[in-house]
């Protein structure tokens, strides 16, 4: 697990890329893990063809679920709603690069199930039923 | 160790050695550095043993059995009810209920109690150090009662702010408080807490959990209404903790669960019930854990609670020591940082390391500490942190674990490029 805390990620855990908010977001979500705390925000903003044009997390957390949510999200804009929503726990291991003990899944994953429920919330906005 | 009438105080080494679980070490080849008896103590060798014991040879169901081994059951149950009754000073073992833990302890009461002496507009006062174990119960019961729920404040530094007791108390009916703050370690006056609180007509429920297994604890000397603990925290085993209440109110109240062995008679119609304090125990007891239970305060009183203490108080007042240059680096301790007023629990947070990255680093040195809100999410807010890493110590830990800690600590700051 000492692997885990290199370089990048505490670069991306002390200077997480597009931490903040959008004036007026298209979706938003939020979660909190109730064991630890950890918090998290995701607004995503979209273009006229429904792809995501921007895209914001705030809150507070460990290095793990800090930096796996700051390198997912790096990697989110451009991509269709649809690409966002297949996202797996594979995708978030693959930015991290390394074996994540057990008992910190759910502190990585944090950030991967808020990114997928905005998503959603943003698909329901786009195509209303 | 000495376990006889006249036990000398156990040196370190000797402590350890009946704790089989400090034998272990960790899938990384590291020593058991176990840093968390706030959450569950280690269980002695004879605690282990005493269940071992109870369902290799005398394995029978309680107050029915007419046969030897279940006589045997019966009196080994009551025995450690007597046991515990006699560590608390309580007046007689009838006022000692067995229940699962700490928590189904003061849901008892404030279902019980609560249920029959508790009227729309009636004060609750509780404080904001509480475990929520001594805080949800009582907002379900205000929201099923039209009771108040009111608290003690606490200032950012955790302390306790009585100032305003005497006012917080007018139309209160019950004060349900800690003994000893979970998360920060604080031992709270609780003499002071109850001489007020009985002087404003309150009636007084303490949250041993943390209290019982540090200090020695006299429910008669300080009056205390109704007292709660885990067996599981000061050396026995999980699922069996107790509620003491004070004779009157116990026989005043009504059932808490209901069916057999709580009874006296039973027909399709109606049941009266049983006396205390078997009124409270419906259904099969957990009497493995009690007996071993009983054991586990047999150990402790051959180490004297004195001792505890005095050993509890060097290793943090060591900890203090070690722990200062990093203070310098960044490490914040919170609570009252004072051997004096303070159980074996260190509660930190270090630079800019969140509490469970810390908790993990030092996990691959074999250091086993919490890290999170420690069901005191409120209290969290107050001290204006998500999280704080916990380091706390019993009997068996000694200046070796204090220094594991230390060096996990200098781990972390260096993979954290803390300087």
């Amino acid at each position: 697990m000492d692997d885990f805390y290199r370089d990048f990620i505490l670069d991306h855990y002390r200077n997480p890329r597009n931490f903040g908010h959008l004036p007026a977001p298209d979706a938003v979500a939020e979660d909190r893990n109730p064991l630890c705390g950890d918090e998290m925000r995701v607004e995503i903003e979209l273009d006229d063809a429904g792809n995501v044009s921007d895209i914001r997390f705030s809150g507070k957390g460990c290095a793990i679920s800090q930096a796996s949510a700051s390198m997912l999200i790096e990697n989110a804009k451009g991509k269709s709603l649809e690409n966002l929503i297949a996202l797996g726990e594979a995708n978030v291991l693959e930015n991290v690069g390394i074996d994540i003990s057990p008992t910190r899944m759910k502190c990585a994953m944090l950030g991967l199930g808020v990114l997928k429920s905005a998503a959603l919330a943003g698909l329901a906005k786009a195509h209303p039923e | 160790m000495n376990r006889g009438a006249s036990a000398t105080i156990a040196t370190e080494r000797e402590v350890r050695a009946d704790f089989p679980i400090l034998r272990e070490r960790t899938s990384r080849g590291k020593p058991l550095t176990y840093l968390d008896s706030a959450a569950t103590s280690q269980k002695p060798q004879v605690v282990i043993d005493a269940l071992d014991r109870y369902y290799r040879e005398y394995n029978a169901n309680i107050h029915r059995g007419v046969y030897e081994i279940a006589a045997r059951a019966t009196d080994a149950f009551e025995e450690a009810r007597a046991k515990v009754a006699r560590f608390l000073n309580a007046a007689e073992p009838a006022e000692i209920i067995w229940t699962r833990n700490t928590t189904e302890a003061i849901n008892l009461v404030a279902w019980s109690w609560g249920g029959a002496n508790l009227h729309a507009g009636d004060v609750i006062l509780i404080s904001e150090l509480e475990h929520h174990s001594n805080l949800v119960p009582w907002q379900l019961l205000a929201e099923r009662t039209g009771a108040q729920l009111r608290f003690i404040p606490v200032d950012e530094r955790g302390e306790l702010m009585l100032g305003n007791l005497d006012r917080l108390l007018e139309g209160c009916a019950l004060v349900a408080i800690t003994h000893v703050s979970n998360t920060l370690g604080t031992i709270l006056p609780i003499a002071e807490i109850v001489a007020r609180a009985h002087a404003a007509g309150a009636i007084v429920l303490v949250d041993g959990a943390q209290a019982a297994p540090h200090l020695a604890v006299d429910v008669r000397a300080l009056d205390l209404d109704f007292y709660a603990l885990s067996a599981h925290k000061m050396l026995g085993p999980t699922g069996i903790g107790i509620l003491y209440g004070k004779r009157a109110l116990l026989e005043a109240m009504p059932p808490f669960l209901s069916g057999g062995d709580m009874i006296r008679s039973v027909s399709y119609e109606r049941s009266t019930f049983n006396e205390l304090p078997w009124k409270f125990e419906a259904g099969t007891s957990n009497i493995a854990d009690a007996i071993a239970f009983g054991t586990a305060i047999d150990y402790l009183e051959a180490y004297g609670m004195g001792n505890v203490r005095s050993h509890e108080r060097a290793l943090l007042a060591y900890a203090y020591e070690r722990l200062a240059p990093l203070e310098e680096r960044g490490l914040a301790i919170y609570g009252p940082h004072d051997v004096d007023r303070s159980s074996g629990v260190i509660s930190m947070n270090f630079a800019d390391i969140h509490a469970h990255d810390l908790a993990s680093i030092l996990d691959t040195e074999g250091v086993c500490i919490r890290a999170g809100h420690h069901c005191t999410m409120p209290l969290m807010g107050r001290l204006d942190v998500a999280a704080t890493a916990r380091a706390s110590f019993y009997i068996y830990n000694d200046r070796n674990d204090v220094d594991a800690l230390v060096a996990g600590l200098e781990k972390a700051a260096t993979i954290f490029r803390i300087s």
